[in-house]
């Protein structure tokens, strides 16, 4: 096992743990914290492959702000933040069969599918790259995803006026 | 840390020689950054003591030089009190996410053109990515001390960060676009060949304004004051480190002096040349040498900088600071944007505006001479308050 590969566990290690402890903890407050360490580990994989730009992206958008608005959420509805979460038994038969048919599912398509294997170096300047293909190949999906983004603010910001007249 | 690296003999197996070089360079580090704030410290309580017409720390070694030092050892030895119903788990996990989130920034700060842990090909965007681990660290921290004050400083904190990040975001990409880069090292030499070069100096009136907003930007990042309501002692006793006590208050502490020297030390990558000399000639003094003294040199005074408006201006309340951020920097920051952006692909002349030439080598002299003044000012009539207290 070379260094690469030992650092890639490291960082798939502490991905999948703290995702289990996203997933399982009963304290919602918990969960939340738990999803800081899984974007860290995210974010250091994507350092591992070389994409310097989306790690830096991972961290800024998912710690900065979309965990910041979830911990603001859960802090500022009282009744969320001291709920215990339990998870009760309901339709166990069907249950079984979503989960171990969506199992089979993936595993199939991790073995199956052929995976872009070779000597292939990551790019050592991303950022450029990825600027350019966004202003030019991929534009229109760009302008797509900020027309959508800038829709959705202005929801946001028409939620909060309505509140307030009324 | 290339450095570091290539001192190693190369019998020494690869990932042993980067694994050392990497714990040589942050063990440097984390030295010399847990130092520094002892002197913050002994220069804050001095200048407060000025400000206020007091002396200051004095008992402690000569002039009280030694008072931070005592403060420090004793916060170490003081009992850490874990308040009941407190999550303890989190509680201790907080102080040290705050530290780590501050110290991660110092990986690309550039202290001379060979004096630096790791060249980012992204750095800005890295140090602007990090500082948002302190965030969460800080909402940890009021939301486990179980205190409803810690709670609230740490919503307020949350609140303002996420608010004056955008406009010191956008205000970056100015200097992004007029560099070229995000890599630290690449802006400072954009700024090459003395004063009038620095980005603060370059297209007049519009630059000053974008280092202005990003001054102010950082301060607020950093909870200090006239920003500093997420502790404010007046409505919420500390904030959110209400509970903590001993070595983990002085862990937040620490972590608070380190992020105004990196907010200081960024924007004087960003504004004032970096480790660049004020005058060209001046570079060629000692090759490598000093670099670092100038770069410290900018660094300290914006921190100096940072004190004084503490002790100057009152806080603000919490919807006048969301009404800053809002509706007077992010306007500005964004019209910054677009203007500089225009400018930067269709230039008047080679070097920005045709006054860019010398606008800064009168500007810089003006400023220089009106703080002299101002503090000259500001002794005599010290000086002459005591003599009437003594009449």
């Amino acid at each position: 096992m070379n260094a690469e590969a030992a650092v890639f566990y490291v960082f798939g290690a502490i991905t999948v743990l703290s995702a289990a402890v996203v997933v399982l903890a009963r304290s919602l407050i918990y969960s939340a914290f738990a999803l800081l360490f899984t974007f860290f580990g995210v974010a250091g994989l994507y350092v591992l492959l070389g994409a310097d730009f989306l790690a830096a992206t991972q961290l800024l958008i998912y710690v900065g702000g979309i965990l910041v608005l979830l911990l603001f959420g859960v802090m500022l509805t009282h009744k969320l933040y001291d709920l215990d979460l339990r998870s009760e038994v309901t339709q166990f038969l069907a249950g079984i069969i979503v989960a171990s048919g969506l199992f089979v599912i993936v595993i199939f398509v991790a073995v199956r599918t052929q995976w872009a294997t070779g000597p292939g170096r990551p790019p050592s300047v991303t950022t450029a790259e990825v600027g350019r293909l966004f202003m030019g190949q991929y534009l229109l999906p760009f302008e797509a995803a900020s027309i959508l983004l800038l829709v959705a603010l202005m929801g946001a910001a028409m939620i909060v006026r309505r509140r307030r007249d009324a | 840390m290339d450095l570091v690296f290539n001192l190693l003999p190369a019998a020494v197996p690869y990932w042993l020689r980067v694994g050392l070089a990497g714990v040589v360079c942050a063990v440097i580090l984390i030295t010399l950054m847990a130092l520094g704030p002892i002197a913050y410290v002994y220069v804050e309580t001095k200048i407060a003591g000025f400000m206020q017409d007091r002396i200051g720390p004095k008992r402690v070694g000569p002039h009280g030089l030694l008072q931070t030092v005592a403060d420090a050892l004793k916060l170490m030895f003081k009992e850490a009190i874990y308040p009941a119903g407190a999550d303890k788990l989190l509680f201790i996990l907080a102080p040290c996410l705050v530290v780590v989130g501050a110290f991660l920034s110092f990986v690309v700060l550039p202290f001379s053109s060979r004096l630096q842990a790791v060249d980012l090909n992204v750095g800005l965007f890295y140090v602007v990515a990090v500082s948002s681990i302190s965030t969460v660290g800080l909402i940890m921290a009021g939301w486990a001390s179980n205190n409803k004050y810690a709670l609230f400083g740490a919503m307020r904190s949350a609140a303002q960060i996420v608010s004056y990040e955008i406009p010191a975001v956008m205000v970056l990409l100015t200097v992004v676009m007029m560099a070229g880069s995000l890599s630290l090292q690449d802006i400072v030499w954009a700024q090459a060949g003395g004063l009038s070069r620095w980005f603060l100096f370059r297209y007049f009136p519009l630059m000053p304004v974008a280092f202005v907003i990003f001054f102010t930007a950082g301060l607020a990042e950093c909870n200090r004051a006239p920003f500093d309501i997420p502790e404010a002692e007046s409505e919420l006793v500390a904030g959110f480190h209400t509970e903590y006590s001993g070595f983990f208050f002085a862990m937040f502490f620490l972590a608070e002096y380190t992020e105004m020297f990196v907010v200081s030390v960024v924007a004087s990558v960003l504004f004032l040349g970096g480790w660049m000399a004020p005058l060209p000639m001046l570079q060629q003094l000692g090759p490598v040498g000093l670099g670092p003294i100038w770069l410290l040199a900018k660094a300290w005074s914006l921190v100096f900088v940072m004190m004084w408006l503490r002790w100057t201006l009152p806080r603000l309340r919490v919807d006048q600071l969301m009404y800053v951020a809002w509706k007077v920097l992010l306007p500005i920051a964004m019209v910054l944007v677009v203007v500089v952006g225009g400018l930067v692909l269709w230039s008047p002349t080679a070097s920005g505006f045709p006054w860019d030439r010398w606008a800064g080598w009168i500007l810089a002299p003006l400023l220089v001479a009106y703080l002299a003044y101002m503090i000259v000012a500001a002794r005599r009539w010290s000086a002459r308050r005591t003599r009437e207290m003594a009449a």
